[in-house]
């Protein structure tokens, strides 16, 4: 075909054509908005950072790293220390995580790998969603007036005959870590599942039909060529669950039982970071401000680090299964 | 409900188009102590009902930030279950009219099945709160409560998680009957308990985790528990008697605080500041307090009067619906004062 035949081809019913200056505006303005955007997020974050750290100024020079390993928080001699806080932060997060992300990953798998039909895979998935939308105060008054007296019992017994194991070394009075680590773990549900349901979808069906074609079963499928293939979202999923559980404030605030303390033991009250900003700001002095930014600082920091090990393990993951793709 | 919407966006109005639009209509704001807050919201919707022209607005944000808010200027008047303290008062230019406006009680709330009746002579509650006594089966708890059967149960103690006017008077009054406390816990509206309690945000959280778990005892404002139906324990005061809270008891400990005779520092306005850390009286029970109002002593003549106006109708129809809301009516005598002090705001 010679190239002079496209001269006469109609272009009006065409969706392509050479651009016009109205495109080329067009395009210099989005990427001028989209470049607007991400550096205003970043100066954001780094202005949110500046902010805190110079209210914190003042504590950070007063109390030094001593903060972080301090157990100590009493107002009237002065005494700031966090290191309860942080540990309860981390555990709390920790036994969400595992139990969260379990649930979440086999949610995930349970709706995409042809368990279900279509239709109500997607009825459950929304479902799942919903957990969401559900505020995180009511989550709170369900863990205090439902959850805990639901798990007195088996708390308590657990206590009495296996009370030698760290773990169980304290009996269930009321609001502890363990209720707190179950709202906790059901609030990063949602998140889990439906990134991971995400990873699993983007894999081409081909290679679901090619592990099949191969002879495996569908656990072999699934565990040795799904759950590897979409590894790096799953983790992304986890690492985002991760993270929104070191964040949140009112649920736990209302369940771990705010009790300044390092145990090992799943029925004693904790605290968390989140937990202690969100109940000393109301009534701070100026100087317990300083401290209380110190910490918004410190838990910070958690959250980078976490967030920075999770995009580590997901670098070295997709390399691991993703390369010889 | 339509209304507070309809002035709601006359005030976003009056804000976006010039903050002189509403002269006509005075508008008084106040911020601070969130025990006081159910009574003074009723006093204040009622009065802003049936005074023209004027509207009352509280913030419940706790005595902190109603002191502070105070001293930047920022509201008419302010709240706080623990007064103001002498630097507090020289950060105000204006001066400083403290008000005692009316009363609470704090009682210790429990939860044991099928005990109606706890009695606590002092040195049990006291132990209990620096956690020296871990077992409701304690023999010296037993010995106060004859005929009646306790469980073998862990005594789980709820304690606020924030800062508070409610624990500032429980350990005032702790720290004043027991040296011991005094040392190792002391006074202030946070403390390091000596054991790590279970600990929940506001009365009203401390009372759904008392209410919520078989074993608890925990300190509440007796309006709180008033409203909950939550059992109180019966305590010792003083004199030896053993006293259950009500208005009645609450009014006895009342009786017996002494004011200073002295004024605030700088200023000649009375003191009324006085705290009832154990009272002496056979019927008192022993840990009630006064909640004080915070005004500008030099301000702006048009809002002066209907500050005194509020302080007035505050004093006299206020008082009589303090009952039923779980406050203690002020003593005769304290009315007097406040109102004496409260010409003094012009």
């Amino acid at each position: 075909m010679a190239s002079h035949h496209f001269d006469h081809i109609d272009r009006s019913g065409s969706v392509s054509g050479p651009p016009s200056p109205g495109d080329y505006a067009f395009d210099r303005g989005f990427r001028g908005i989209a470049w607007l955007s991400a550096v205003f997020i970043l100066a954001l974050v780094v202005y949110i950072i500046i902010e805190i750290g110079g209210k914190a100024w003042p504590a950070i020079t007063e109390h030094g790293l001593g903060f972080l390993t301090s157990t100590t928080w009493n107002v009237q001699t002065q005494e700031f220390g966090i290191l309860p806080e942080i540990w309860g932060t981390l555990y709390s997060s920790f036994l969400a995580l595992i139990l969260g992300g379990v649930f979440g990953v086999a949610i995930a798998i349970f709706l995409t790998q042809d368990f279900l039909p279509n239709r109500l895979a997607v009825i459950f998935r929304t479902i799942i969603e919903l957990l969401a939308a559900i505020p995180s105060v009511v989550f709170g008054l369900w863990g205090i007036y439902v959850l805990i007296p639901l798990l007195r019992p088996t708390a308590n017994w657990l206590h009495e005959e296996f009370g030698f194991i760290p773990f169980f070394s304290t009996s269930l009075s009321g609001p502890g870590l363990g209720p707190a680590a179950l709202v906790l773990a059901i609030m990063i549900l949602p998140t889990v599942a439906s990134i991971s349901v995400d990873a699993l979808r983007q894999i081409p069906y081909k290679i679901k039909e090619a592990a099949y074609g191969m002879g495996t079963t569908r656990w072999e499928a699934i565990l040795k060529v799904m759950l590897p293939t979409a590894g790096s979202g799953i983790l992304a999923a986890l690492v985002l669950g991760f993270g929104r559980a070191l964040g949140e404030t009112m649920a736990l605030a209302m369940l771990i039982g705010n009790s300044n303390q390092i145990s090992l033991s799943l029925f004693a009250p904790a605290n968390t970071l989140a937990a202690l900003l969100a109940s000393s700001f109301p009534e701070a002095g100026p100087v317990e401000i300083q401290v209380l930014m110190y910490a918004a600082l410190a838990l910070l920091a958690i959250t980078l680090i976490v967030n920075a090990i999770g995009l580590a393990v997901m670098k070295f993951a997709t390399r691991k299964f993703e390369a010889e793709r | 409900m339509k209304k507070s919407f309809i002035s709601a966006a006359v005030l976003a109005l009056s804000i976006g188009v010039t903050p002189i639009a509403s002269a006509q209509e005075l508008r008084l704001t106040g911020s601070g102590a969130s025990f006081p807050y159910p009574i003074y919201s009723s006093w204040f919707k009622d009065f802003s009902k049936q005074t023209k022209d004027v509207t009352v607005d509280y913030q419940s944000k706790g005595s902190g930030a109603g002191i502070q808010d105070f001293i930047n200027n920022t509201v008419d008047f302010a709240a706080s279950d623990a007064a103001m303290k002498d630097e507090e008062i020289a950060k105000v230019k204006q001066g400083v009219v403290l008000l005692p406006m009316t009363a609470g009680e704090i009682v210790l709330s429990y939860n044991l099945d099928g005990v109606k009746e706890l009695k606590l002579p002092r040195d049990v509650y006291i132990d209990i709160f620096m956690g020296k006594i871990a077992k409701w089966s304690d023999p010296r708890i037993a010995a106060a409560n004859p005929g009646v059967k306790f469980p073998d149960q862990n005594i789980t103690v709820v304690t606020r998680s924030d800062s508070s006017g409610t624990t500032y008077v429980f350990t005032d009054h702790l720290s004043t009957v027991s040296e011991a406390f005094k040392s190792t816990v002391g006074q202030g509206t946070t403390v390091q308990w000596p054991k790590s309690f279970v600990k929940a945000p506001k009365n009203d959280g401390v009372t759904a985790t008392i209410k919520q778990t078989p074993g608890a005892i925990g300190y509440i404002e007796y309006g709180y528990a008033i409203a909950t139906k939550q059992p109180m324990a019966i305590l010792q005061n003083k004199a030896g008697k053993f006293v259950a809270p009500s208005d009645e008891s609450g009014k006895a400990a009342l009786a017996s605080a002494e004011f200073p005779t002295k004024t605030l520092p700088g200023s000649d306005t009375p003191d009324l500041r006085v705290w009832v850390s154990d009272p002496a009286g056979e019927q008192a029970y022993p840990i009630a307090t006064f909640t004080w109002m915070l005004f500008y002593k030099d301000q702006d003549d048009a809002k002066a009067k209907a500050l005194r106006d509020l302080i007035e109708y505050s004093l006299t129809k206020g008082q009589a619906m303090a009952p039923k809301m779980g406050y203690i009516p002020l003593p005769e005598n304290v009315i007097e004062r406040a109102r004496k002090a409260a010409a003094l705001i012009q």
